[in-house]
């Protein structure tokens, strides 16, 4: 009982520990606009993402105009640069299929978010946000993962299902003066 | 000598004593002397503008980078990117890398960014109280801390097709860190309770960006201006880079100019290279392994003769401070303790020595380390009996390699990889 009386209140101390104030006052208070013109990194829920839409269709036609294939090959595979599309059909188990982003990866946001920071190379930041959606859906849609005419916005980008689905190995919870793997002695 | 002081005071004045192109020390006792004839005097380098401004080292010393791996992609490449550049470590005494010889990994291969520094700001945002924008300036008025830290890149592994430490071993390298501790700047934003992953970014042109836990921000991450005693150099981040101790080089985001705090592993594209199956891989692709090699002698060197040499290597672990060393000098049979040499810091290169006196026979040199927690540096027949498979030649280690790297001396007094 005495516990309980002194919970809610120990709760608070904590949440006023945690609500430091500044020590040297010194940086200063970027604006909304500042945040959002930075704020780049797509996360896994898309909060971050710009308005926009893109097809396959379209993706096919910006994957030509942006001339894609030089680096990455007509079909996305073949290119000098890494390859986009699997050799190996659905059957094949995901870890057994090529590392290719927009197969392997858990999100579709980052394949999004590479696109869009990385590529073209040499004209990195010059894709539209349709575009990159468009892309997106182009890659998406020659890995099997989405149909054709699906339509990625904001809302839908986040949802696409991903054929690893939750096979993949979460990371260890990281704590200082630890082993990396417990157990490990190496 | 005081009878000089006019004189040198004179020559300061004059400007003549830096003309000269000798130090000071050198003129002053000269001037009560006679001139030797020119041709008695030793070869001399003559003094420039240039080189008073800033020194060069000595003509005989061409210690160098190389692109990694070699016959790989080189750097630079035809379009000038550069993308992974190995640190010369067969010439390396001390623990500190030069900087203009510290290996250089990018985000996929990458043209240096030219970043003015007053133009430069790190905007911390997300899960804070309040998110702020620090110039350069700024970041120079708060406490720093100057520590010793090595960085490795994930693909500093060794094989049986390398023939030097540079090749095996040159994709790591130790510095002086001057910054502010990321810590101290969290607690001007104010960091909320839901925050449990940070994402840093930087400004080069595919803006690299990795996720990494709270903790590890809360506990010795840098916030770096400072390299070796000057500002970062461009190939090293400059002007701001973070240095994420312990941690895989590629976390030590460079050109940093945004940290957000989320709640969630983000899974950018710098973190989709640490995706795995196994969770235990996946592990050991973060916080690196204790990991020692020998330098001298290495791969490519010559003993000239039978006799005393001290073996000395370098030796780090992302667990924390290197606690031992052993060195053995018969294959692996028998394992003596080496010399630290110094204090040896945490997450930072330790360098090590051995005295040994060598009888001209063939054998195999090899070095093993442990850390402060316990964690002990592996043979490759060891990681494989742990993970039980067969030790093939090619096996692969799981995560960075830390396994142990044995040289081969030749009765002609050659050192050849001992993977070989």
């Amino acid at each position: 009982m005495g516990l309980l009386r002194v919970l809610p209140f120990l709760l608070l101390m904590g949440v006023s520990v945690l609500a430091q104030s500044p020590t040297y006052g010194v940086g200063r208070t970027p604006t909304a606009e500042e945040i959002r013109t930075l704020d780049i990194s797509i996360g896994p829920t898309g909060e971050e993402l710009p308005p926009g839409r893109g097809s396959a269709k379209e993706g096919a036609e910006v994957y030509k105009q942006k001339a894609c294939a030089a680096c990455h090959g007509a079909t996305g595979i073949g290119g000098p640069a890494p390859a986009l599309k699997s050799k190996a059909g659905p059957e094949v188990p995901i870890w057994q299929r090529e590392r290719i982003l927009p197969l392997r990866s858990p999100f579709a946001t980052t394949v999004w978010d590479y696109i869009n920071r990385g590529m073209p190379v040499g004209r990195e930041g010059t894709l539209t946000p349709d575009e990159v959606y468009a892309l997106t859906a182009y890659l998406l849609y020659i890995n099997g993962v989405i149909p054709e005419d699906e339509v990625l916005d904001a809302q839908t980008l986040p949802t696409v299902k991903m054929p690893i689905g939750d096979d993949y190995a979460s990371l260890p919870d990281w704590k200082p003066r630890t082993r990396r793997l417990r157990g490990y002695p190496y | 000598m005081g009878s000089k002081r006019p004189n040198r005071r004179e020559l300061l004045k004059s400007g003549a004593a830096l003309a000269g192109g000798f130090t000071l020390g050198a003129v002053t006792p000269a001037l009560g002397q006679t001139p030797a004839p020119a041709h008695e005097h030793p070869a001399m380098i003559k003094g420039s503008k240039e080189l008073i401004a800033y020194g060069e080292r000595s003509r005989f010393v061409t210690s160098v980078r190389i692109s990694h791996p070699p016959g790989g992609r080189p750097s630079p490449d035809a379009f000038g990117k550069v993308f992974h550049v190995a640190a010369p470590l067969q010439d390396s005494v001390g623990v500190i890398t030069p900087s203009s010889l510290h290996y250089v990994a990018t985000t996929r291969g990458s043209f240096m960014p030219d970043i003015d520094p007053k133009q430069h700001t790190l905007m911390i945002h997300g899960l804070v109280d309040r998110p702020l924008t620090f110039t350069m300036e700024d970041l120079k008025r708060l406490p720093s801390v100057t520590r010793l830290h090595f960085i490795e890149c994930a693909g500093n592994r060794h094989n049986a097709r390398q023939t030097n430490v540079q090749e095996t071993h040159g994709m790591a390298s130790c510095a002086e860190w001057t910054g502010v501790l990321l810590s101290t700047l969290l607690k001007e934003c104010g960091v909320k309770g839901s925050a449990t992953w940070f994402v840093a970014e930087g400004a080069e042109e595919v803006k690299g960006a990795s996720s990494m836990p709270v903790a590890k921000a809360m506990d010795d991450v840098i916030v770096a201006y400072g390299m070796n005693g000057e500002p970062v150099r461009p190939q090293n981040g400059f002007p701001l880079r973070l240095v994420i101790p312990g941690f895989e080089g590629i976390f030590s985001t460079k050109y940093v100019r945004r940290i957000k705090l989320v709640d969630r592993y983000y899974l950018n594209y710098n973190d989709f290279g640490h995706l795995d199956e196994n969770p235990k891989v996946a592990a050991l692709d973060y916080q690196i392994g204790p990991k020692s090699v020998i330098t001298y002698p290495s791969g490519g060197q010559q003993l000239p003769g039978r006799g005393f040499y001290e073996i000395s290597g370098l030796a780090w672990s992302g667990g924390g401070t290197i606690k031992l060393v052993e060195v053995s000098t018969d294959g692996g049979r028998k394992w003596n303790r080496a010399e630290i040499k110094g204090t040896p810091q945490r997450m930072a290169f330790t360098r090590f020595g051995y005295g040994w006196n060598w009888d001209g026979n063939e054998t195999e040199i090899l070095s093993r380390c442990t850390d402060e927690i316990g964690q002990a540096q592996p043979t490759r027949e060891q990681v494989a009996k742990y993970w039980n498979v067969p030790l093939e030649r090619n096996y692969r280690v799981p995560g960075l390699d830390n396994s142990v790297m044995p040289w081969r001396i030749g009765k002609d007094g050659s050192v050849k990889n001992g993977l070989a």
